[in-house]
C-alpha cells in the first residue's frame, strides 16, 4: 500500500465535493427511469389527454324527430333539415317514443293539424329545452313570421380561455411541488434508511453541501421539466405565455425552491420510505384538490378560502395563471411570491435544524 | 502519528441507551501502527465503542483522545484523518464502483486518485459496475476503499467480513494486513476468532461494555493452561455429573452446552483414557468425540460460560 500516500493537491473543479455530489444525484436520477417518467412524460400525457377531453368543439347538431303519422310529417322534417344545427329523423310512432325515451333525440315533434304543433321533450334536460326553441324558431318562420330586429352572429374561440390554458399553470404548478417533494424526500430517507447518510457524515463532507446538492440538482432539472411541458402546450394546443419569460422563470425558481425545502422538511425525521410517502400524501393530497389544479380554487365555500389562499401551491397556481394567462407583472402578483417565499423561509431552516442526520 | 503517543486512547466510557448500558466504563489504548481487535458476542458493546470513537456517537461520561484530539473540538480535523467502515453500510445502487470512490474522494484534503485505490481493493475489473450488481465480499472491499481513500492515519473497522464466504474474508483480510504494513493502526470489531487471531496483535474480549481480557491472542489462548479442547457428545440418558469430569486426570474445566460437553484439556492422552473409562462407569454412550487446539472462542467461553455467537 505504498501507493496510499497522503499528497496535498489542490483539487481540481471536477474533484470539487459538491460538483460530486451534485453529480450523484443527477445520475441516481437518470438512472431510474420510473422517475424520469413521471417527472417529464406524465405531466404531457395528462396535460395532452386533459386537452383532448375538455376541447372545444363545433357545436354539435341536435338531434329531433318527427312522428312519421303525424300531419305532413315530410314537409315538416325537410323544412327543418334546412337549419345547419338540426339533425332531423322521421320516426315510426314507437320508434319515435323509445328514441325520446332513451335520449337519442331531444326533442319530438307532432304536427297534429294545419296551423297546430306539439312538442314532447323532457323540461328537465337543457338540450332539449335548446331544441325546442330552435326548433319553433324554424316552425314559425317557415309559417312566415317576420323577426323586428335583425340579429348578426359573430362567433369567438380565443386561446387563454380555454379549459386547457386553465389547466396547463396548475399542471406545472403540480409538477414542481410533486417532483420537488418527491424527487428530495425519497432520496434522502433511502439514504438515511441504508445508513448511508451516517457514513457520508463520518467523512469530512459537508453537511450543507450535501443538503444544496439536492437543490442545484432540481434546479437544473427544472429548466428542462418547464420547458418540456410549456412547449407541448404551446405547439400542441396553443397555449399562451402572455407576461415576460423571465417572470416566469423566476416564479418557477421561487416555486421549486420552496416545494424542495418543504421537501426537505418532510424527509427531515423520517426513517422509512413508507413513513414519508404517507406524511407526502398527507401534505400533497389537500393541495391536488385544493390548489386549483383542475378547477378553480373559488368553487370552495367563502369560510375555507383564507385556509386555501396559504397553501404554497395555490398561491404558485395563481401567480403562474396571472402571468401565463393574463400576462401580469411581478408586481401584480407579490402577495403569491411572499406566500411562496414565507413557506420558504419557515420550512428551510427547520428543516436543517430538525433533520436527523444517522 | 509514527510517534509513540496512543493514536486511540479511550478512558472510562460509558454509554446508555434508555436502560439498557452498552458501554460500561471501558479504558483502552491502540499502539502506534497496531492492529487492535475488540472481540465479542452482538450486544457486546463493540459498535458502540467504535462508534463513539468515529465522532458518530455522544458518549455518556469518559474521556475519548484519537490522534491527540478531541470531538468537540477537533471534528472536521479529525475526520479527515480518520478512515472508517460502519457496519451494514449499503452505498447508492445506480453508481458504479468508481463513482462512489470519487465522491468519497472529493471530501478528502488528501489521499491516493481513487482509480489507485480501486486498484488496492482488487476492483479494476468492476471500475464501471452499478454497486448494485456487486457481490457481498466486493461490496466490503468497495467499503474498504471508501475508508482507505483519505489517506487514513487511523482505520476503524466494524465487523469488515461479516456475512462473507471464507474466500472473500480471506482476500479482505490480505488488504488489511497490506494497509496495516504501511504502518498505520486500526480497531477492528468482529466476532470471528479466525479473524482476531489472523489480524490482530491485541484483541480484547468484550462483554456486557466491559472487557473482560485483554492480550495478545496467543497470550490469551495460553492463558486457559490448555493444550486441547475435547468436545464430546453421549446418548439420551442419566445427566452426567460435571464435578466427576473436571476431576478427571489432565482435564481443566468442564462445560456443558446445548449436549455438548467442552472439557478443556492439558494433556490429552492421559485424559481420554480417563474420560472413557469415567462414561462407562456411568453408564453413557458416546455418540461424538473430537478435539481441537485452543481458539480465542474457547478463551470466550471460560471466561463466560457462552460463545460468542451466542445471542
Amino acid at each position: 500500500m505504498s501507493d496510499l500516500v497522503a499528497h496535498p493537491v489542490r483539487k481540481r473543479w471536477s474533484e470539487r465535493p459538491l460538483l460530486q455530489l451534485t453529480l450523484v444525484r443527477y445520475r441516481e436520477f437518470v438512472r431510474e427511469p420510473e422517475a424520469v417518467f413521471w417527472v417529464f412524460i406524465f405531466p404531457l400525457l395528462l396535460a395532452a389527454g386533459l386537452g383532448i377531453a375538455f376541447r372545444n368543439r363545433p357545436a354539435e347538431r341536435t338531434a329531433v324527430a318527427v312522428r312519421a303519422s303525424a300531419f305532413q310529417a315530410t314537409a315538416l322534417a325537410d323544412a327543418l333539415r334546412r337549419d345547419q344545427r338540426l339533425s332531423v329523423q322521421v320516426l315510426d310512432d314507437s320508434a319515435a317514443d323509445q328514441a325520446l325515451r332513451v335520449g337519442r333525440v331531444a326533442l319530438l315533434a307532432v304536427p297534429s293539424g294545419p296551423g297546430q304543433m306539439e312538442y314532447r321533450y323532457d323540461e328537465l334536460r337543457p338540450e332539449s329545452r335548446a331544441a325546442r326553441l330552435l326548433v319553433d324558431d324554424v316552425v314559425q318562420r317557415a309559417a312566415g313570421r317576420q323577426d323586428p330586429v335583425a340579429a348578426a352572429d359573430r362567433q369567438i374561440s380565443e386561446p387563454g380561455s380555454r379549459y386547457i390554458d386553465f389547466v396547463v399553470p396548475g399542471l406545472l404548478g403540480m409538477n414542481l411541488m410533486g417532483s420537488g417533494i418527491w424527487g428530495i424526500g425519497f432520496s434522502i430517507v433511502d439514504a438515511r434508511r441504508k445508513r448511508l447518510l451516517k457514513r457520508l457524515i463520518a467523512t469530512p463532507m459537508s453537511r450543507p453541501q450535501y443538503l444544496a446538492s439536492f437543490v442545484l440538482s432540481r434546479l437544473t432539472w427544472l429548466v428542462l421539466e418547464v420547458a418540456l411541458l410549456l412547449g407541448f402546450a404551446a405547439l400542441v394546443f396553443k397555449v399562451p405565455v402572455r407576461g415576460s419569460l423571465l417572470s416566469l422563470a423566476l416564479i418557477c425558481l421561487l416555486s421549486a425552491l420552496s416545494f424542495a425545502s418543504l421537501g426537505l422538511l418532510l424527509a427531515s425525521r423520517a426513517r422509512t420510505v413508507e413513513g414519508v410517502s404517507g406524511l407526502m400524501n398527507l401534505v400533497m393530497l389537500p393541495m391536488w384538490i385544493f390548489s386549483g389544479v383542475f378547477f378553480s380554487a373559488s368553487r370552495f365555500p367563502d369560510a375555507v378560502q383564507p385556509l386555501i389562499r396559504v397553501l404554497p401551491l395555490t398561491a404558485v397556481n395563481d401567480a403562474l395563471r396571472a402571468t401565463m394567462l393574463q400576462g401580469a407583472p411581478l408586481g401584480a402578483v407579490s402577495v403569491e411570491l411572499g406566500i411562496i417565499s414565507a413557506w420558504l423561509l419557515v420550512t428551510f431552516p427547520l428543516a436543517v435544524r430538525i433533520f436527523r442526520w444517522k | 502519528m509514527s510517534g509513540s503517543a496512543p493514536p486511540l486512547s479511550v478512558r472510562g466510557l460509558r454509554k446508555a441507551y434508555r436502560d439498557v448500558v452498552a458501554v460500561d466504563g471501558l479504558d483502552l489504548e491502540l499502539r502506534p501502527g497496531e492492529c487492535f481487535g475488540l472481540l465479542g458476542p452482538n450486544g457486546a458493546g463493540k459498535t458502540t465503542t467504535v462508534e463513539i470513537c468515529e465522532g458518530l456517537t455522544p458518549a455518556d461520561a469518559g474521556d475519548v483522545v484519537v490522534l491527540g484530539r478531541r470531538w468537540g473540538r477537533d471534528d472536521n480535523e479529525l475526520r479527515a484523518l480518520l478512515g472508517i467502515s460502519l457496519q451494514e453500510t449499503q452505498f447508492s445502487e445506480k453508481l458504479t464502483v468508481a463513482e462512489t470512490v470519487r465522491l468519497f474522494r472529493s471530501f478528502y484534503p488528501r489521499g491516493a486518485a481513487p482509480e489507485t485505490v480501486v486498484r488496492m481493493v482488487q476492483l479494476t475489473e468492476k471500475t464501471n459496475a452499478r454497486v448494485g450488481q456487486l457481490s457481498g465480499g466486493q461490496k466490503q472491499r468497495l467499503a474498504l476503499a471508501c475508508a482507505l481513500v483519505g489517506a487514513p492515519e487511523l482505520l476503524f473497522l466494524d465487523e469488515p467480513t461479516t456475512g462473507l464466504d471464507p474466500q472473500s474474508r480471506r482476500q479482505l483480510w490480505d488488504l488489511i494486513e497490506e494497509f496495516r504494513a504501511g504502518g498505520r493502526s486500526i480497531l477492528l470489531t468482529t466476532h470471528y476468532m479466525e479473524e482476531a487471531e489472523r489480524l490482530c496483535e491485541r484483541v480484547a474480549v468484550m462483554d456486557h461494555g466491559k472487557i473482560i481480557a485483554l492480550g495478545a491472542p496467543r497470550e490469551l489462548i495460553a492463558s486457559l493452561e490448555a493444550e486441547h479442547v475435547l468436545e464430546f457428545a453421549v446418548a439420551d440418558g442419566p445427566p452426567l455429573d460435571p464435578e466427576s469430569l473436571r476431576r478427571l486426570d489432565g482435564v481443566c474445566s468442564a462445560l456443558q452446552r446445548d449436549g455438548t460437553w467442552q472439557l478443556q484439556v492439558a494433556e490429552l492422552h492421559r485424559a481420554v483414557p480417563a474420560l472413557l473409562a469415567e462414561l462407562r462407569q456411568q453408564g453413557a454412550q458416546l455418540t461424538e468425540l473430537r478435539t481441537h487446539s485452543p481458539t480465542l472462542e474457547d478463551v470466550f467461553v471460560s471466561l463466560t460460560g457462552r460463545h460468542l455467537r451466542d445471542e
